[in-house]
């Protein structure tokens, strides 16, 4: 039976690891390479590294640093952040990432996706969704949340799937860092309308909130960062907990 | 020993190297067919599309090179996930296109065998060995490996299957033919049991 899965989010910004409330008020918890080593031993289900210092300075990824990161990953290593064109998701790849994330490109340039799924297949292409709740309504942001646009989350979503993405990443804006769960009805629009699977993200304080994304929202993983950052709860004993409400979850590997 | 991966510009290859090297081989990514004539084993890695790959794989000369390296003087060969279906006579995705045939099957989308999940197949799975294999030396029946497709591999003949996953449907995870094989999850990023299984490919 196919797992869900737990997957631990790095936020990287500059030279280390961030993590903020709802968008903001980042705060310093490390360093990339030792908190991968760290998931890598502990055999985590997957890990996510998203750059969200590449939109707002407009450099060339860092791909030196993503090989040094993948070097000591082996568990699917899913990279974003600043992505915009063939030649970088091919560079990104050949350095060792295993999935491709799209988020600000989805709005700016959206045959990229189509081109991307193509090339390199759907199953690596993620597309990512950054919502935020304005006047009731559920609105789209770009560039690590700070530019409103136009779309709906819905719609987007099943554009994405049209266009080929292989998963879809949904970020609540709002719950992100809040640590008081994950916002269910929007994790739930998402999974209704969409055949690909769906990684719910935003809002993880405990493992009851991961549950109710899975059970309650559809999820087929769920992403969390500050959980893992700010408290003493790791992914391990996240599985444990949702194998006791039933969920399958993957726990070690067998000699 | 030579380990060479082979490049034809789709592949994550990043990730396959380094988990050959944690194993303690240095893998070569090779871009031209020519390079594989010092080639002990091959690894055929893959992501993207069955029709893109073999237009590539045709266009820079692989397919005369892999036939020869693999069918006439029996190298051993590793295909992963794409790689793998590859192996197969031909494919659906992409229209109709033919595969290197190293052994006999077509490669089909999932939605075509009947699977009604969600689409693609995204993650850990517990695999089950079938028949006489080599590559699952040491490891137990029903450990988890990371799968990311839409198409699944049916080999003409079951006696080429040498592991199932269930996926609603039950789906090919890995092909056996003598020197020839192919493992649809992803070994490189399967953890302890992936490095077991491709430290079992190297050792053949």
């Amino acid at each position: 039976m196919l797992k869900v899965r737990i997957i631990p989010t790095l936020l990287w910004k500059n030279f280390g690891l961030v993590k903020g409330v709802s968008f903001e008020s980042w705060r310093r918890v490390g360093t990339v390479l030792p908190a991968i080593k760290v998931y890598n031993s502990r055999d985590v289900d997957e890990l996510f590294l998203l750059d969200i210092s590449a939109n707002q300075d407009l450099y060339d990824l860092d791909y030196d640093s993503i090989n040094d990161f993948s070097n000591y990953c082996f568990v699917p290593f899913s990279v974003g952040g600043g992505i915009r064109s063939l030649d970088q998701i091919r560079k990104l790849l050949r350095v060792g990432a295993d999935k491709i994330s799209l988020n600000s490109v989805i709005y700016e340039n959206p045959s990229l996706i189509d081109e991307a799924a193509k090339k390199f297949g759907t199953q690596c292409i993620v597309g990512s969704i950054d919502v935020k709740l304005v006047n009731g309504n559920y609105v789209c942001f770009s560039h690590s949340g700070t530019r409103l646009t136009k779309s709906e989350p819905v719609s987007l979503a099943r554009e994405l799937q049209d266009r080929g993405v292989g998963e879809i990443l949904i970020t609540s804006i709002d719950k992100d860092g809040t640590m008081e769960g994950y916002d269910i009805d929007l994790i739930k629009k998402i999974t209704e309308n969409v055949n690909v699977p769906v990684i719910a993200s935003g809002g993880a304080g405990n493992y009851e909130h991961m549950c109710s994304a899975i059970l309650d929202g559809g999820a087929s993983a769920v992403a969390a960062a500050s959980i893992f950052h700010f408290t003493e709860q790791t992914p391990m004993e996240a599985k444990t907990f949702l194998q006791s409400k039933g969920i399958p979850v993957r726990l070690t590997y067998k000699d | 020993m030579k380990v060479q991966l082979i490049d034809y510009g789709m592949g994550n290859l990043g990730s396959v190297k380094t988990a050959v090297g944690l194993l303690g081989f240095n893998a070569d990514i090779v871009s031209m067919p020519k390079s594989i004539e010092s080639a002990d084993k091959l690894i055929l890695p893959g992501v993207g599309s069955f029709n893109d790959a073999m237009v590539e794989l045709k266009d820079h000369g692989w397919i005369d090179a892999i036939e020869e390296h693999v069918i006439v003087k029996q190298k051993p060969i590793l295909g992963i996930c794409l790689g793998m279906q590859l192996l197969a006579s031909h494919g659906e995705e992409g229209g109709t296109t033919q595969g290197l045939n190293l052994i006999p099957g077509v490669v089909k989308h999932l939605r075509d065998l009947g699977c009604g999940e969600r689409i693609p197949h995204v993650g850990w799975n517990d695999t089950y060995v079938k028949n006489n294999s080599s590559l699952f030396f040491k490891i137990p029946s029903g450990n988890d490996f990371f799968y990311v497709h839409s198409y699944g591999f049916i080999p003409a003949n079951s006696i080429h299957v040498s592991s199932v996953v269930n996926y609603d449907q039950e789906i090919v995870a890995s092909v056996e033919s003598n020197n020839v094989f192919g493992t649809q999850f992803h070994p490189e990023k399967s953890s302890k049991a992936g490095l077991q299984l491709l430290k079992n490919f190297l050792d053949f």
